[in-house]
């Protein structure tokens, strides 16, 4: 039996991802959360070059990669209202929250902060509840 | 100097989103589903991106300020609030609804096409409104 192919491109981005927070951390200072930094822009609370910078390279990054190698799947949704709905539950809930995968489950579980396990924990959990209503009781995703 | 690091840190976590999968919300769902095809790349993802944290957190804890003169994040009070537990519930529903999280929503937005331009502008009018949904579930501010 191999380990499969996925896992271990999982793991090698998942070291990208941490060490682009470690650097953000080190050399910046700041703790590197998607919602976090695209919520202070959207809010206006604190809109910063800086993280307008740091979207950009998130953008951009991904479209110079798949003109490379080739643009990934999503396999995302074209049910308009899913779309809606979720990004809405998203949005909300990581301002509510004050963090998402990255601000709480990597940057806060590496610092052993209980708020971040607590959140993740939660996320994970009616993450995991929904999908088991919605997929396999509904049928709907 | 710290534009150029917000432009350094932010591509190469774009560029760990596409590699590890996490752009795929098939892969994304497949790891919450845990009583269909379970996929557990998501873990090795997670597990991935805390290592380096682990260590540069350790670097943090001897030092007050990072390389440009930043105070460091100090840790936040060990506070479990009603907003921490609610938002969290309702990310993980949103999460599960579609695959997509804040960050790979961002990183899909250059060639998603119109259906993660729509789940985007959806999450930022949820970002943007967030501080009244505590009032109109309890009618009371946060």
């Amino acid at each position: 039996m191999s380990i499969p192919m996925d896992w271990i491109y999982g793991l090698i981005g998942g070291l990208m991802i941490g060490s682009a927070a470690a650097i953000y951390l080190l050399v910046s200072g700041r703790i590197m959360g998607a919602s976090g930094i695209l919520g202070g822009l959207v809010d206006l609370s604190n809109p910063t070059l800086e993280r307008a910078v740091f979207l950009l390279g998130l953008i951009a990054a991904p479209v110079a990669y798949g003109l490379v190698w080739g643009f990934p799947e999503t396999n995302l949704t074209a049910n308009a209202a899913l779309l809606i709905v979720a990004g809405l539950f998203v949005g909300i809930g990581t301002r509510m929250a004050n963090g998402c995968t990255s601000g709480h489950g990597v940057c806060g579980i590496s610092r052993f902060s209980v708020r971040g396990i607590v959140a993740t924990l939660t996320f994970l959990f009616f993450g995991g509840v929904a999908m088991f209503v919605l997929r396999h009781g509904l049928g709907l995703i | 100097m710290r534009l150029l690091v917000a432009l350094i840190a932010g591509a190469l976590f774009g560029a760990g989103l596409t590699i590890s999968g996490m752009t795929n919300t098939a892969k994304v769902q497949g790891w919450l589903d845990l009583f269909g095809a379970w996929d557990p790349t998501l873990a090795f993802v997670l597990g991935g991106a805390i290592l380096p944290m682990l260590i540069a957190w350790r670097i943090a804890a001897a030092r007050r300020t990072a390389v440009l003169g930043t105070v460091l994040p100090t840790p936040p009070e060990p506070v479990i609030d009603r907003n921490l537990i609610v938002g969290s519930a309702f990310f993980g529903v949103g999460w599960a609804l579609v695959g997509l999280c804040p960050g790979p929503a961002i990183a899909v937005l250059g060639y998603g096409g119109g259906n993660a331009m729509l789940f985007f502008i959806a999450m930022l009018i949820g970002m943007a409104a967030y501080r009244w949904v505590p009032m109109l579930l309890r009618g009371a501010p946060a």
